[in-house]
């Protein structure tokens, strides 16, 4: 059996649009899964021992489970228990709790490698807790995060693709959907591959600036 | 103006405090000296709260700032009034520990107007000021790791500064220089302590202690042995143990 990508070129509209689709995915998980790990990273560098405690399960609970199984709680799962969300929102959620477990790894990692002395500084001068965090600690934890929040967000981008398992029409689900029509699964699924890649690389481009411009500063 | 009584502190088993007692009279400058691991540096932090002493009290401008009296029990007084303490009261390390992510002029800029919620304007014209007088007026858009030792305390004295404190606690500001550095930071701190600063040194160097101080403490695993003028302690000191010290300061230097 020969090749033949006249498929993939007629199929492309299609993908591209899968790929749109897979974006929107990836970039509100990523704003909310960052949002919830910072949220989950501070809480479990709290002094407030009940919610260190509860960060800690949260972290270790997701981390410890498959996304696929978290997925299909989920989307699956929760209209049992008369909870029914729409797929997209499914996805969408599912991916934001589980990256944030990890993001919320490195903020904490992040904000324990500022020198003890920043803070320090920062409270002698009549700083507040929040203040010496907001204005000290965090800009300049978010400099180390900036590296491995890169790798995070590649993660996200590939793991975005379980989400075509609760029928969400990303790119991957539209590379099974021309597969169904045109059995060409090769071509179909080289072409699907090259796309994510596209994404991920993109995706590292844009961090390795971002690092690069505020390494500057 | 401050004044510390019967402080203790532990570290785990390690009894780092036990019982120092000190007054500090408003624009003396008193000097601590004592060998490394005697708990100068825990003193320091106790005063400034950055550590939390076990028992005793601190007292600033006759008022206790450690704890409070709160419905019949000495209770730790909430975080502001700690903030509004600390913010009076000015806080030079070792290790400088400057903000790293700002320019000289936003280190000194910032707690001005986040904590005094200054006019910004007002503010960099303070610490242009400020900058002039420790002589780093062309340095206010440089940061911090283009800076040496001894410019940076500099710039960390004059954002103490900038919190107009009533008192200034130094942790042995010159211990992280080059012996060529030393003097720069110690003629700042001269000037200071000439306009009438009240001050609170831990240092090694004898002659600031000698030149500049008008009480020198001196202490020893946790306790304060002897203090006094240092025409007392540096030519006529009471404690053997403060002979051994100063001979041995003299031998290294
Ligand atoms: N956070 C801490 N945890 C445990 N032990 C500590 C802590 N801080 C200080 N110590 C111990 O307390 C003792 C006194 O330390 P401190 O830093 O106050 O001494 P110092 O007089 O300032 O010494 P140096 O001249 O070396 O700065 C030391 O034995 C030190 O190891
Ligand atoms: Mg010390």
């Amino acid at each position: 059996m020969g090749l033949d990508f006249t498929v993939v070129w007629e199929g492309l509209p299609y993908l591209l649009l899968g790929a749109l689709v897979t974006i929107e995915v990836t970039v509100i998980a990523l704003v909310l899964g960052s949002i919830i790990g910072l949220l989950a990273g501070l809480a479990r560098l709290s002094k407030n021992r009940y919610l260190a405690g509860l960060a800690a399960i949260y972290v270790a609970f997701v981390r410890g489970t498959p996304l696929l199984v978290q997925l299909f709680i989920l989307y699956f799962g929760l209209p049992q228990m008369g909870v029914k969300l729409p797929a997209f929102l499914c996805g969408v959620i599912g991916l934001s709790i589980y990256s944030g477990s990890y993001i919320s790894e490195i903020v904490r990692g992040a904000i324990q490698s500022i020198d003890r002395g920043q803070t320090e500084a920062a409270r002698s001068l009549g700083f507040s807790p929040a203040q010496t965090m907001r204005l000290v600690v965090l800009p300049q934890a978010f400099l180390r995060m900036l590296p491995p929040l890169g790798n995070e967000f590649i993660a996200l981008i590939k793991n975005s693709s379980l989400v075509s398992l609760l029928t969400i029409q990303d790119l991957m689900r539209a590379g099974q959907r021309i597969i169904s029509i045109t059995f060409r699964s090769f071509e179909v699924y080289i072409a699907v591959a090259v796309l994510y890649f596209l994404l991920t690389y993109t995706m590292s481009v844009i961090t390795r600036r971002m690092e690069q411009a505020l390494r500057i500063q | 103006m401050i004044r510390v009584e019967g402080l203790e502190k532990s570290f785990g088993r390690l009894k780092v405090l036990k019982g120092v007692t000190l007054e500090v009279e408003p624009g003396e400058v008193a000097t601590i000296i004592g060998p490394s691991g005697s708990g100068k540096s825990t003193l320091l932090r106790c005063i400034n709260l950055l550590e939390e002493a076990d028992a005793g009290a601190i007292y600033f401008e006759g008022e206790r700032v450690d704890r409070r009296w709160v419905n019949g029990q000495w209770t730790r007084p909430p975080e502001r009034a700690i903030d509004l303490y600390r913010s009076q009261v000015g806080m030079v390390f070792q290790n400088f520990n400057l903000f790293g992510h700002w320019t000289v002029l936003e280190n000194i800029i910032m707690a001005p107007i986040h904590v005094l919620k200054k006019p910004r304007a007002e503010a960099v014209a303070v610490a242009k000021v400020l900058l002039a007088k420790v002589g780093l007026a062309d340095k206010a858009d440089a940061y911090p790791h283009q800076l040496s030792g001894g410019q940076k305390q500099r710039v960390a004295i004059a954002r103490a500064l900038a919190m107009e404190p009533k008192a200034m606690l130094f942790d042995e500001p010159t211990s992280a220089l080059d012996p060529e550095l030393v003097g720069e930071v110690l003629t700042v701190m001269k000037r200071l302590a000439n306009e009438g600063m009240t001050m609170i040194v831990v240092t090694h160097e004898m002659n600031f202690a000698k030149d500049v101080a008008d009480t020198v403490y001196v202490m020893d695993e946790g306790e304060i042995i002897e203090h006094g003028t240092p025409d007392t302690i540096f030519t006529n000191p009471v404690k053997e143990r403060t002979r051994t010290f100063l001979r041995q300061v003299l031998l290294r230097e």
